[in-house]
């Protein structure tokens, strides 16, 4: 089964089970992980941040604008941040390992 | 008669039902209940009716209305508004609906943070994923300075005066912001992650001058840390793109990252839960609480499904129960808008 794995927000890695063409941010979510994902995957809130793993920056499609400014209302933004409900699971992605940001409170 | 327009803030208001949420569902209520003779109030957080189309994709296409093959979200709020004038809803804005108590006389007293008194034999909470608040960042001992030098909202301008402000964030709020309070205070200071700013270009252009001026500091980086002494700030980290930090001394900061959704006061009235979402059932979608119903995205049954058409067959068969509490001594009988000339009166049309 094609799989990604999840860093939480204590640092435990999580496998989880990936269906080709469902958004990173569903994935997580239908999983039960703590990802809130409020918009729904409209990329019109900040809620599905996650840190890409090195390893894997590269290999992702890049940010575009509206990502990139609605990354703007997420917190410790770095290079590696993506929004998740804007990376699609394909077979690329097989094994593909991210962490989910802070949240804020 | 002309000083009974002068209504005293304090002054309870009466009506049929009290909706909680101005959003598309809370919209489609008022029409609902008013096809039934009810009248409604509804009080959001928001400035403006239409909840979450209104204030997170307004300019997004929605494809799954019923005969609305694509409509934007604001096109969406923009009819259901026009769709529910003739019943005359009364809205509330700008304010959240607090402390929830039953009176003597069976019915509910809602009292909103602005000090708005609503009484009504019906609640209806239409909250979607709750009310929008202020989202906070993630820093060390934030609480030890909320209300005191952390603000999220400008009351007063003038409470700025001479103080050293650090606003963050690169949207309208914090642009209109920065410009409105440089004249006032200390200092301004602006900390935005990147060179760019999602703003109306006539406030980018403004800040832009006064930074090249020297009028308005620019710090490009992300917030790191706070420093101060029992709730008063006196500086705030920021730490660069590149990681290097940089100190600021501030008395006030004031960031904003757009609003995010919480449950709120409503998950201390005593309702059943099912984690975040209101339990009701699938007949009247009334809550565990007789007379306190639950309609939208913020409630749950088995099969619930999280759509606005889910939510507006909620509103009308919510409306027939609805009926029943407010008017108990009247039958109701069920008519088409079709061919009813007593609902087509109402809806002003003969």
């Amino acid at each position: 089964m094609s799989h990604i794995l999840v860093v939480d927000r204590e640092g435990r890695e999580h496998r989880l089970d990936a269906p080709e063409g469902w958004r990173v941010m569903e994935i997580i979510r239908e999983h039960g992980l703590p990802i809130r994902g409020e918009c729904g995957g409209a990329c019109a809130c900040a809620t599905c941040h996650v840190y890409v793993d090195p390893a894997w920056a590269e290999r992702l499609p890049p940010v575009k604008e509206e990502e990139e400014a609605m990354l703007d209302e997420a917190f410790r933004v770095g290079a590696r941040s993506r929004l998740s409900c804007q990376l699609l699971y394909a077979e690329a992605l097989e094994g593909l390992r991210v962490e989910l940001a802070p949240e804020g409170g | 008669m002309s000083n009974e327009t002068v209504v005293p803030l304090e002054r309870p208001i009466e009506t049929d039902i009290v909706i909680v949420g101005a959003g598309p569902v809370g919209l489609f209520a008022v029409f609902q209940a008013g096809l039934l003779g009810l009248r409604c109030h509804l009080v959001d957080c928001l400035d403006r009716p239409g909840g979450q189309c209104a204030e997170l994709y307004p300019e997004k296409p929605i494809y799954d209305i019923p005969s609305r093959p694509v409509c934007t979200g604001q096109e969406l709020v923009d009819d259901l508004l026009r769709q529910a004038e003739p019943f005359e809803p009364v809205f509330h804005l700008g304010q959240q609906a607090d402390g929830l108590t039953r009176m003597a006389d069976g019915r509910w007293r809602l009292a909103t943070d602005a000090g708005t008194v609503l009484i009504a034999p019906v609640i209806v909470i239409a909250a979607g994923a709750g009310a929008f608040v202020p989202r906070r960042p993630p820093l060390e001992n934030l609480e030890a300075y909320e209300g005191s030098s952390v603000h999220y909202a400008v009351r007063r301008i003038e409470a700025f005066r001479d103080k050293r402000v650090v606003i963050a964030g690169g949207g309208d709020s914090a642009l209109d912001w920065s410009l409105a309070l440089q004249p006032v205070a200390a200092r301004v200071t602006l900390v935005h992650r990147r060179d760019q700013f999602r703003a109306a270009p006539d406030s980018v252009e403004k800040l832009r001058a006064l930074v090249a001026a020297g009028a308005l500091d620019l710090v490009l980086g992300q917030l790191d840390s706070l420093e101060g002494d029992e709730g008063r700030l006196q500086a705030v980290t920021v730490a660069g793109n590149d990681g290097t930090p940089t100190r600021i001394e501030a008395e006030a900061l004031l960031p904003f990252f757009g609003l995010k959704m919480e449950l709120g006061p409503i998950a201390d009235w005593g309702l059943r839960l099912d984690r975040d979402l209101i339990a009701v059932d699938t007949e009247k979608f009334e809550t565990s609480v007789p007379g306190i119903f639950a309609i939208g995205d913020i409630n749950t049954y088995p099969g619930k499904l999280k759509l606005i058409l889910s939510g507006f067959h909620e509103a009308a068969l919510m409306a027939q129960q609805a009926f029943r509490y407010c008017r108990p001594e009247e039958r109701l009988i069920f008519r088409y808008t079709t061919s009813s000339t007593d609902l087509q009166k109402k809806l002003g049309v003969l």
